[in-house]
């Protein structure tokens, strides 16, 4: 990429784009399952819709965690889905697979391929997610207090609450309109009308909070001429930028997310508007700190595919929402639209991504 | 994805623990030595602001910050959640509010438990003070919880050395996640099938190569492999080992021998131990058989059969 002085969106060196997207459908539990026969039915099929074989893709990049099933090096038996016999070129986050692609998104923009693979997936139904995600905090001063994911959650939303930039009715709206909209979607977990549900951790209801649960995504990038091979109506990668805030919750304003901000000026998010917003916030709370932090004004459609409290199969949720809103371009439905990921407690660390179909 | 579970699959508890044993740097040393002697420590940051608990690294500048500081042990909730349903490992086992206090002399907040009667009685704003745990060791956890305190900020600020008589530079943290573990549809086939006494793969419907134990794909094809074929039950030593170490808990005399064997039908080799044979008479090419104890669910070990040798070229591939 050029560099940039002034902090401004950079252009990208190569025109990337999003082809393909698939995902299963997400499900409380699925026991009868491995992690490979769960990912696999979607490889097949994200690799259907372009016409691709395992043999022509150039990169492939996958994001999981071992602490969701409670064993090592898990993401090299996912990898027996993708053919990886003989060697492939493969990368691994241990995170959200939304961070995968835009490590696809890098080795697609050096040149070193033309075509990637990405793919995450997540069983949370072995184990306790609420304290799953407690190994991921400050281990000197926080994890050993156990704050589940819900409680951290909680604290964020009673001070959005005290400053008077929500209410606990304004949280069940969101909560509401999202698992509305995901009656449109085939693969939600939650779909439909349903009452607030008693406080989990208060402020914080079971309608605030996301479904637990098991699923898998994969999409497929390409860059300049093969794009138009594989895709009638491409979604293309305009920018896309992550950033992290710091570590300890009490340095930071619970109420805002600079580090979001940041990473949509860097994506170029502010330059024209979007129509689409597809946000990863499992918790109602953090759509409201989303929305301020990228401006996203009432006119824009935020999360049409019920977000994250439609579906949350953990580590896949945030390149989910890569996929939908590529998929609501290759549709016709979106011309500019904006997708944004998360990872770590109370919105810690941020990506953002603008993508483009052609008018 | 959506057929009923069938009722042969196998579920089974699974605990993972560990002691993660951590060192601290000097800050943070500091601090958790401050705590086992009732002293609560921040580090101040150039311009001039107080983290607690303090960090070695300003999170806006990223400059080392080494001056400490130290402040009340009274403070005010910025914010606050009521937690109705402590979890194990929590501060607290009835109802309490989880806080962020920001002590009296500190710019930052510290991340704990309220011991309180009910979220009436919290709110954001609300004066607290730390109750000390009963035995302090140098960890966050002697800090027992915040408790409602009234009364005003008075605090002064005032540096500290940092220096303790025997500093903690270390802590263990203990971890435990406990889950429910399922191997999924062909590795609970698997494993059911040897329980009575057969090997069972799966065949790719692409390459056909017939995987022992099967995983549900084939690495090579990407295809799940669901035709189901039995194996062995006699086999071939492919390669092997001589193990000269005893393993705890492990009844076996060493030295003795571990092999991969290539059961007949299977398209890659399985390990076992070779036993009924002197371990320096073991050799690539061995026929073997798999010996089952009473009530035992997979092959103790592996006996030769008394054929002749397989030849090289029948295994080569497999090796
Ligand atoms: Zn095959």
């Amino acid at each position: 990429m050029a560099p940039t002085g002034s902090g401004g969106p950079a252009r990208p060196a190569r025109d990337v784009a999003i082809v393909a997207f698939a995902q299963t459908d997400h499900l409380r539990r699925t026991d009868e399952l491995s992690e490979v026969e769960m990912l696999m039915p979607v490889l097949h099929r994200v690799l259907d819709a372009t016409g691709l074989k395992t043999s022509d893709i150039g990169f492939t990049c996958s994001g999981s965690s071992d602490y969701l099933a409670g064993r090592a090096f898990s993401f090299t038996m996912a990898l027996d889905g993708v053919g990886a016999w003989p060697p492939i070129s493969e990368s691994h986050v241990e995170m959200d697979g939304a961070w995968a692609l835009y490590e696809a998104w890098v080795k697609i923009l050096t040149g070193e391929a033309d075509t990637a693979l990405v793919y995450s997936y997540g069983k949370s139904s072995p184990g306790e997610v609420r304290d799953v995600l407690t190994r991921q905090l400050d281990p000197y001063y926080v994890a050993p207090l156990w704050p589940d994911s819900v409680a951290l959650a909680a604290l964020q939303a009673q001070a959005l609450i005290d400053a008077g930039e929500a209410d606990e009715a304004a949280l069940a709206s969101i909560a509401d309109r999202s698992r509305a909209s995901a009656t449109a979607n085939p693969h939600a977990q939650v779909r439909g009308s349903r009452p607030p549900g008693d406080y989990v951790v208060r402020p914080l209801r079971t309608g605030d909070c996301p479904p637990v649960g098991d699923g898998a995504a994969a999409v497929i990038l390409a860059a300049g001429d093969r794009v138009r091979e594989l895709c009638a109506r491409p979604a293309w990668i305009r920018g896309m930028d992550h950033r992290i805030e710091a570590h300890s919750l009490g340095v930071r304003d619970l109420t805002d997310s600079p580090s979001s901000r940041l990473a949509a000026t860097h994506a170029g998010a502010f330059e024209r508007p979007v129509d689409t917003a597809e946000l990863h916030a499992p918790f109602t709370s953090q759509e409201v700190v989303l929305r301020k932090a990228l401006k996203l004004g009432d006119g824009v459609a935020v999360n049409p595919s019920g977000g994250a409290l439609a579906a949350n199969p953990v580590m896949a949720a945030g390149l989910i929402r890569l996929g939908e809103a590529a998929a609501r371009i290759h549709r016709g439905e979106s011309d500019r639209a904006l997708a944004h990921a998360t990872s770590g407690p109370c919105l810690q660390q941020n990506l953002v991504a603008v993508l483009e179909g052609e008018s | 994805m959506t057929a009923a579970p069938s009722p042969d699959l196998l579920r089974a508890p699974l605990v993972v623990e560990f002691p993660f044993t951590r060192s601290l740097g000097p800050v943070q040393s500091a601090f958790l030595t401050g705590l086992r002697e009732r002293t609560v420590l921040g580090v101040r940051t150039g311009a001039g602001s107080v983290l607690v608990p303090p960090v070695e690294y300003d999170p806006v500048t990223a400059a080392e910050i080494r001056e400490l500081v130290e402040v009340a042990s009274t403070g005010t909730v910025t914010t606050w959640a009521w937690n109705p349903s402590p979890r194990r490992g929590q501060p607290l086992d009835r109802p309490f509010a989880w806080v962020l206090v920001q002590l009296d002399g500190a710019d930052t907040g510290l991340l704990h438990a309220l011991d309180a009667p009910g979220p009436d009685a919290v709110h954001s704003g609300m004066r607290v003070r730390i109750r000390w745990a009963g035995q302090r060791t140098g960890a966050i956890t002697d800090i027992a919880c915040f408790e409602p305190h009234e009364g005003g900020e008075d605090h002064e600020v005032t540096p500290h050395s940092g220096e303790f008589e025997d500093l903690v530079t270390g802590i263990v943290a203990p971890a435990r996640l406990d889950y429910t573990y399922s191997p999924g549809r062909a590795q609970s086939a698997y494993i059911n099938s040897l329980s009575a006494r057969k090997t069972v793969g799966e065949r790719c419907p692409s390459c056909r190569k017939v995987y022992v134990p099967p995983r549900g794909a084939c690495p090579t094809c990407g295809l799940a492999t669901q035709e189901r074929v039995e194996v062995g039950p006699a086999g071939t030593v492919t390669t092997y080992c001589i193990v000269n170490i005893k393993a705890r808990n492990l009844d076996i005399e060493v030295p003795y021998v571990y092999a991969h064997i290539a059961l007949d039908g299977a398209g890659l080799a399985l390990h076992g131990r070779i036993g009924g044979i002197p371990y320096d008479q073991v050799r690539m090419g061995l026929r073997v058989e798999p010996v089952w104890t009473d009530g035992g669910r997979y092959p103790d070990h592996y006996r030769p059969t008394g054929e002749p040798d397989a030849d090289y070229e029948t295994y080569k591939e497999l090796i």
